[in-house]
């Protein structure tokens, strides 16, 4: 059985419903506390959504000096899968595990509705249960989600096959650029994704489509764990 | 010696800023004519022990590249005075 820790900071707020959602995909998920060092032997890591410290600064730029992100870090450079839903996207990209960065939506206003993603890399140890081109319905709720990066940057992980989730259908609800909903790192194993899958996994709420995103873990393990997941360019 | 030290951090030149866009358009809304290019950065003030101006703005410097500033996005400015 796959140990999902999740981690608790002060300010997290969708983290009972990443472990419930991590625990009905059969994994063997608990929480980990910010202060933390340890990740109690974690097969996965998932970073809720929330307001980390109140998102003071920047949204997660002090999360990410938390002990446990040391812990993360070392997971994610053996090859741990890391998942950071919203908050826990910014986090990851503050901690430089991804690239670029999440600034407040072009709107100005928070935003908080299901948007049609398309998903686009089925490699990585969170997607590998979905089919590539695949347009589901996630909620998101954030007022910091336009993806930014260097042109480089965004030209590196179009070409590498890293945008894991777009906004499509016009649904783009925060300016991002090139829709980008979600990236993974060049290992493929760190994820990042602004929508909520964790709030759609029961079919009592009308819709289950979120459930892969935590189900894909035990495929990954089942498929070896070391298969590159992002295409040569 | 004590300095106050004061950071601008402010968004990159190119990037959308839609924040200064509004503050721009209200502005605009208040007949205050010829007014353009709003931008909407962040001033952070910090006390900072250091031997010397040059030494504190080079800690500050650091305190920038490593949290108040986020190098994909923001730029950032330092002045160093007396406390």
């Amino acid at each position: 059985m796959m140990r999902a820790a999740v981690v608790r900071f002060p300010g997290s707020n969708c983290d009972m419903d990443a472990l419930r959602a991590a625990e009905r995909s059969g994994c063997q998920a608990y929480f980990v506390w910010h202060r933390d060092d340890d990740l109690q032997q974690a097969d996965a890591v998932l970073l809720p959504g929330g307001f980390s410290y109140g998102d003071y600064l920047r949204s997660g730029a002090i999360a990410r000096f938390s002990p446990i992100m040391q812990a993360v870090q070392r997971h994610a450079a053996d090859g741990g899968p890391v998942l950071g839903i919203c908050n826990g996207f910014q986090i990851l990209c503050e901690a430089g595990l991804l690239p670029g960065a999440l600034l407040p939506n072009a709107g100005l206003t928070f935003v908080s509705r299901p948007v049609p993603v398309r998903v686009e890399n089925v490699a990585t140890p969170f997607t590998m249960a979905y089919h590539k081109g695949e347009t589901l319905h996630i909620p998101v709720a954030h007022g910091d989600g336009r993806f930014v990066a260097a042109p480089d940057t965004i030209d590196e992980l179009e070409s590498s096959g890293r945008v894991v989730l777009r906004y499509v259908d016009h649904g783009n609800p925060n300016g991002s650029t090139a829709g980008i909903a979600g990236i993974c790192s060049s290992e493929g194993n760190v994820v990042g994704i602004m929508p909520h899958p964790e709030r759609i996994v029961d079919p009592a709420i009308g819709d289950d489509s979120g459930s892969r995103f935590f189900s894909s873990l035990a495929q990954w393990r089942a498929a070896g764990s070391n298969t590159p997941v992002t295409t040569s360019v | 010696m004590n300095f106050r030290v004061h950071i601008r951090v402010m968004p990159r030149d190119g990037l959308l800023d839609p924040q200064g866009q509004a503050v721009e358009h209200a502005l605009t809304d208040l007949a205050f004519d010829g007014v353009s290019s709003v931008r909407v950065g962040r001033a952070i003030e910090v006390g900072v022990a250091a031997d010397s101006p040059g030494d504190a703005e080079t800690t500050t410097r650091r305190m920038c590249e490593r949290l108040l500033a986020n190098p994909v996005t923001e730029d950032f400015l330092i002045e160093v005075e007396p406390a």
